[in-house]
């Protein structure tokens, strides 16, 4: 079981340090750190604070302090496009919760052939499939955006969603064959010593053993649909099927400087979603990118 | 153990005996796999290399124009000032990132008190660096009123508009790509985890220096993590989008100083419908990343310490 453990989350084995430093040392690291915490996220914690002040003070204040509570900046901003904020966050919902399901799917289906079964050119494939990792999505995006829009799918959730059912995050088919060979394969032998077939191992043994991989795909597949701009704002042009990205966008051209308070209270807005994801699932994705890096 | 290693570890054959091939359920299994690769990957590489080779707006069917978009790539002078500002950001931006993310990552040694708290403190900006949110905050931040002017007017030094000047406009964008140096910095912690601590202890015994730990210890050893990230950044860095887009409102000013490929290949595409050129561009820019993968993996070899 450790070594288990190891293959699945090298960050957590800690090997006690020889001798501990002389401990001025390790506070003067410690300040060092702290005050380099402080630098790293300073930028985000203003903007917090600067979407709670009057327009006119964002201009005048580099601190943190509150005069007073203005909160009509997300009133404003909520109200300032074609449809509330709310419409749009909506619209992101749909587009993550149907590529967190495409993943879910397609990519531990995908990873249950190369970490358990034998077949035919079983290494090219694979090598194939690690090599999509790195290749950019934009010698794909003008034949895909012709194919999708002749199919009528521009201004539709489809082109963002049905690209995952399909399996092309090999990302996460990669994170999910490294769990999947971390599991001891006595479990798949002993089931089909007892009769089951390939689909009875996947979904009886494989699956609820692979829960933490499927975390780490959902969480991730979160905050990259969340994040994601450049393939939303091709495919969706249409106001009313803007997600939260290309509606952030939108408000920042039309409103250029004008009203940093509500831009900032829509881009808090629109960030919260991605740090409440990194507080629920925090241990899933240092796990995640440690065992692949990816990002 | 990571998908780079793999790569390399593929050209040896493991041994093991042979087993019973499942050809059938493996393509069950793998049935949206290749359905994606065969519609949503491949076939578009493939068409895309195609129209690279032709005029087409979308409206009028392709028509074949033999190399007159890669000739056209010779004397188009944003695509030369696209290529500048990419590889500037790309070559300053990812040294400066890798190198802040492997000096914290040793500074957060094993046994540190809270390094649970600083790795999660560090990682978060991975994590929102590529909104528009941030590149919003970032358009602010940069500038005439922002909040670096108004730090620097706390000091007495007058600021400039970072962001509308053609000399420092790029300069934000790279700030931006090192400030989210969390990612990498976590694939080297568990890197230096995997080192094992016998080796400092027998370099301590004999006395080595923390230069030479450095440099005799830790990095052989974690030069297959170093070699790692260096590929993964630099092929991520040369599609950098969002930043630019945001924060020059599409245009990639001021004077085209953020016009990163990625950015150009979309006005190309996207916006003036010119997408045989787009498709051409596309290739341009995978042979490139293609050409700075090769060239790394050719130096890994000079460099880069297996262990096995």
């Amino acid at each position: 079981m450790t070594d288990l453990q190891e293959r699945l989350a090298p960050v957590q084995t800690e090997t006690p340090r020889p001798s501990p430093r002389p401990r001025n040392r390790s506070l003067l690291k410690h300040a060092g750190l702290i005050l380099l915490t402080v630098i790293m996220l300073y930028p985000v914690i203003w903007m917090v604070v600067s979407s709670l002040r009057p327009g006119n003070e964002i201009f005048r204040s580099p601190g943190l302090v509150l005069s007073d509570l203005e909160l009509n900046n997300y009133g404003e901003g909520w109200n300032a496009l074609s449809s509330p904020f709310g419409h749009f966050l909506l619209n992101s919902a749909i587009v993550v919760v149907g590529c967190i399901i495409g993943n879910l799917v397609s990519c531990s289906m995908a990873a249950y052939a190369f970490a358990r079964l034998e077949f035919t050119g079983k290494k090219l494939w694979f090598a194939i499939m690690l090599g999509t990792i790195m290749l950019p999505i934009h010698v794909i995006i003008v034949p895909q955006y012709i194919m999708f829009s002749q199919l009528g799918w521009v201004n539709t959730f489809l082109p963002l969603i049905v690209p995952k059912l399909l399996a092309t995050d090999a990302f996460f088919v990669f994170l999910m064959v490294q769990f999947i060979r971390g599991l001891p394969k006595e479990l798949d032998e002993a089931a089909r010593i007892d009769g089951a077939g390939h689909p009875r191992i996947f979904l009886q043994v494989i699956l609820p053993l692979m829960l933490p991989a499927l975390a780490t795909t959902t969480i991730f597949t979160f905050i990259w649909t969340w994040n994601d701009f450049f393939s939303q704002l091709i495919y969706l042009t249409d106001p009313e099927m803007y997600t939260v990205p290309v509606a952030l966008r939108s408000f920042v051209d039309a409103t250029v400087a004008t009203s940093w308070g509500s831009m900032f209270a829509m881009s808090v807005v629109s960030l919260l979603p991605i740090f409440l994801a990194f507080l629920i699932g925090q241990r899933y994705l240092i796990k995640g990118i440690a065992t692949t890096g990816i990002k | 153990m990571s998908a780079i290693g793999e790569l390399q570890r593929l050209n040896s054959t493991t041994g093991g005996p042979p087993r019973k091939k499942d050809n059938k359920a493996a393509f069950v299994f793998l049935l949206p796999w290749f359905a994606g690769l065969l519609l949503i990957t491949a076939g578009p590489v493939a068409a895309s290399f195609v129209l690279g080779f032709t005029d087409y707006n979308l409206i009028q069917p392709p028509e074949f124009s033999g190399v007159e978009n890669f000739e056209r790539m010779l004397t188009d002078e944003r695509l030369h000032q696209a290529l500048g500002v990419t590889f500037k950001y790309v070559l300053i931006s990812v040294p400066l990132q890798l190198a802040a993310a492997l000096g914290l990552a040793m500074l957060l040694d094993r046994g540190l008190r809270g390094l649970a708290f600083y790795r999660s403190a560090f990682y978060l900006p991975s994590l929102l660096g590529s909104s528009v949110a941030i590149a919003v905050l970032w358009r602010q931040i940069f500038g005439a009123d922002g909040l670096v002017n108004q730090a620097l007017a706390l000091v007495g030094i007058e600021g400039r508009g970072w962001i509308s000047d053609p000399d420092t406009a790029l300069s934000t964008l790279i700030v931006l790509n090192v400030w989210t140096f969390g990612a990498p910095m976590v694939i080297f912690l568990a890197g230096l985890r995997q080192i094992p601590v016998m080796y400092y202890e027998a370099a301590s015994v004999d006395g080595a220096g923390r230069w030479t730990v450095f440099r005799k210890i830790t990095i052989p050893l974690l030069s297959p993590i170093i070699f790692f990230n260096l590929v993964l950044q630099i092929i991520h860095a040369f599609q950098a989008f969002t930043q630019a887009f945001v924060v020059s409102g599409g245009s990639g000013g001021p004077s085209d100083s953020t016009l990163f490929y990625t950015l150009y290949l979309y006005q190309r595409g996207f916006h003036n419908f010119d997408m045989g050129y787009a498709s051409a561009l596309a290739w341009l820019l995978l042979i490139i990343i293609a050409a700075f993968t090769a060239v790394n993996f050719w130096a890994a070899k000079r460099w880069v310490f297996y262990d096995d």
